[in-house]
């Protein structure tokens, strides 16, 4: 029993990072964007928040410096896909690869430094509690907030106004300009909310999953967040079960590792990246199901006058 | 005000002053992060762009570094063209290289002559199977194959790990991730003395110049080109979307591989755990800056080569990370994307908005 809560509590730590990244693209896809720079994004909010913590020494001055980073990469993308009408696909694997070398550039010389990262949060008398201690009050901080975000997420999108006009700059941009909303605008909110939900992400996995910095340190899970927000159909509640699957697989390799599984260790290492492909391929099999329930102008420019 | 008025058709010159100009953003770039960084900015970029293609040497270094991502940007721009999205080339060239250097260990040093042309045809035919897996996955399943090809590109990586690792580890290399060395036979021929240029150079020019023939003069090139430019009408002509998938993931993928069989064959001789240091994706930058087009795409290998080089040799000259190459890279393709706006739109310079209502459609 105490063993199945540990792996579960190591499983929501697996996936916090994909739940904060894809909860951010989900919110840019529901307004009609595909930002595929997630990766990138990660990866310099991670470096932000590594620098900033090794720097003030404060967690969580890092968390709120890899956000601003985030959201700062993601106003490029903006700026070039938005603004400048590039095309999305395009732009958004630019933002990517630049993420990828930025990230490179800046981190150089902190590779080998080492950081207090953030503690999971240990309430006297509840934590120590058998199972429920664990599983209820023993997770890193980021952990409740990436569920606290899913609430949000989902709350806002479902029950608001704000979630209704977003929604509608998605799925008919047209209809949504001609009635007054400032289409472009809308799209610059949730771009900016993607990308600094996806430093989060990136914030989470360098000073709080594993308090250091690594070059290339995301290792693709911005494109398994990607990858999750279509298997989740565009639905809050099944991209968290999604995140906290691919987490369990994650964990997989390390688990059969411990068991003194006889397979060579890349086999396992495939592992997240062969799920993501079949599962990718089960869900996309059905074209209907994706066509109702992606947003209608996802990756579409759109220019008032075109 | 500026507004932005969209063309009737797209402009001619913007199509090819777009890549220029972000080729010269790109170089301002540089001397603002050089400044930034507290070098002399006229000699950092001279440092980066120019002493390292002073000499011949230098020369032989541009062009065999071009010549993986010319051939892997050609094979790209194929599917591009048709919107198809291979971005996992890493992987394919990953997968070309396994496959030339698994004919190569096979063949020992038998010194036979068939060894190369076996080495490079295995290295297209396993890019051209690995690119085949997104195909089937997009046309079976209707996967994304942006994703699928990507998340292939890990695991190609680590199925080279593994082989160096493990399988085809060289018994006598110390315990090295490496595999033996390959005899002679199974290396390109030189081409150029003094330097390292080989026969890849030739092999690839000669695959750019048969894309252009098969995308300009056949009957199915032409057809690829149309699915790309106006899908509807396409299907309406009877132009299968399947066909047009594979023939633009299967391109890409067998000149990704041909590329790994080169890299595997040329300037390493070996197989290691990593054989490119990134040309699958430098080679997107390529397809794009090149404009689609083999004479674009030919510069634009060239330049992104450049980039390379110039990250090395900032390296030793200027003790800068090499990892500047990426930044620059990346920046490249945004300038370009950014600079795009004008093909298709002119900007207007307003006083302040008028009141004029927009026409109605």
């Amino acid at each position: 029993m105490e063993a199945l809560a540990h792996l579960l509590v190591l499983t929501l730590a697996a996936g916090t990072p994909l739940v904060f990244a894809a909860l951010g693209e989900l919110v840019v896809e529901k307004s009609g964007v595909l930002n595929l720079g997630v990766e990138g994004m990660m990866l310099v909010g991670a470096v932000g928040a590594f620098i900033v913590t090794a720097k003030t020494q404060s967690p969580w001055a890092g968390v709120v410096a890899g956000m601003a980073t985030g959201a700062l990469l993601s106003l490029v993308f903006a700026v070039v896909a938005l603004t400048l009408l590039a095309n999305q696909v395009a732009t958004g694997l630019a933002l990517s690869l630049f993420g990828v070398g930025l990230s490179a550039f800046v981190g150089l010389d902190y590779v080998s430094v080492v950081i207090k990262g953030l503690e999971p949060v240990a309430i006297p008398g509840l934590s120590t509690l058998p199972v429920i201690g664990s599983l209820v009050f023993g997770h890193n901080p980021l952990v409740y907030l990436s569920l606290a975000l899913f609430v949000a997420v989902q709350l806002v999108l479902d029950r608001t106004r704000t979630g209704l006009i977003v929604r509608a700059v998605g799925e008919s941009p047209k209809a949504a300009h001609a009635i007054g909303y400032p289409v472009i605008a809308i799209r610059y909110a949730t771009v900016l909310f993607g990308g600094a939900c996806a430093g989060l992400g990136g914030a989470y996995l360098a000073v709080a999953y594993t308090p250091l910095w690594v070059e290339g340190m995301t290792a693709g899970r911005g494109w398994i967040a990607l990858a999750l927000v279509v298997f989740a159909t565009w639905k809050p509640a099944r991209v968290l079960a999604g995140a906290y699957l691919f987490g369990g697989v994650t964990l997989a390799q390390f688990q059969a590792q411990a068991a003194g599984v006889e397979l060579p260790s890349q086999f396992l290492a495939m592992l997240p990246y062969l799920a993501t492909i079949v599962v990718l391929a089960i869900i996309s099999r059905d074209a209907a199901l994706i066509r109702l329930n992606a947003p209608a102008s996802l990756g579409r420019p759109f220019h008032p006058d075109t | 005000m500026i507004r932005l008025e969209p063309r009737p058709s797209p402009s001619r010159h913007a199509i090819w002053l777009a890549p220029l100009a972000a080729a010269a953003a790109t170089v301002v770039l540089g001397f603002v992060l050089f400044s930034a960084l507290h070098q002399d900015p006229w000699a950092a970029l001279a440092a980066f762009f120019v002493e390292p293609v002073a000499t011949r040497y230098g020369v032989g270094e541009l062009l065999l570094k071009a010549s993986p991502l010319m051939l892997i940007g050609t094979g790209l721009a194929i599917g591009y063209r048709a919107n198809v999205w291979n971005i996992g080339a890493e992987g394919q060239l990953a997968l070309g290289a396994i496959g030339a250097g698994g004919v190569a260990l096979a063949f020992g040093d038998s010194g036979s002559p068939l060894v190369l042309p076996a080495m490079l045809a295995a290295g297209a035919i396993c890019g051209l199977a690995w690119a085949a897996i997104p195909a089937l996955l997009r046309t079976r399943f209707h996967a994304n194959e942006i994703l699928t090809s990507l998340m292939l590109v890990y695991v190609a990586n680590l199925v080279l790990s593994w082989l160096v690792h493990g399988p085809w580890r060289d018994p006598e290399g110390y315990n090295f991730p490496q595999s033996r060395v390959f005899v002679d036979a199974a290396l390109l021929p030189n081409l150029l003395a003094d330097t390292r240029l080989n026969w890849g150079l030739p092999v690839a020019l000669a695959v750019v110049v048969a894309a252009w023939v098969f995308v300009r003069a056949s009957f199915l090139g032409f057809r690829m080109r149309v699915a790309g430019l106006a899908p509807g009408a396409a299907n309406y002509a009877g132009i299968s979307p399947t066909r047009t998938v594979w023939i633009g993931m299967l391109a890409g993928g067998a000149c990704a591989g041909l590329a790994g069989a080169n890299e595997a064959a040329g300037p390493i001789g070996q197989l290691l755990p990593s054989m490119s240091p990134g040309y699958g994706f430098a080679a997107i930058i390529v397809a794009f800056v090149g404009r689609l087009h083999p004479v674009g795409i030919v510069l634009a290998s060239l330049l992104l080569s450049l980039l390379y080089l110039g990250g090395e040799s900032a390296q030793i000259r200027l003790g800068l990370p090499s990892a500047v190459t990426g930044l620059f890279q990346g920046t490249l393709l945004l300038f370009l994307l950014a600079a795009d706006v004008l093909v298709n739109f002119r900007l207007r310079f307003q006083a302040r908005p008028t009141g004029r209502v927009p026409a109605v459609r």
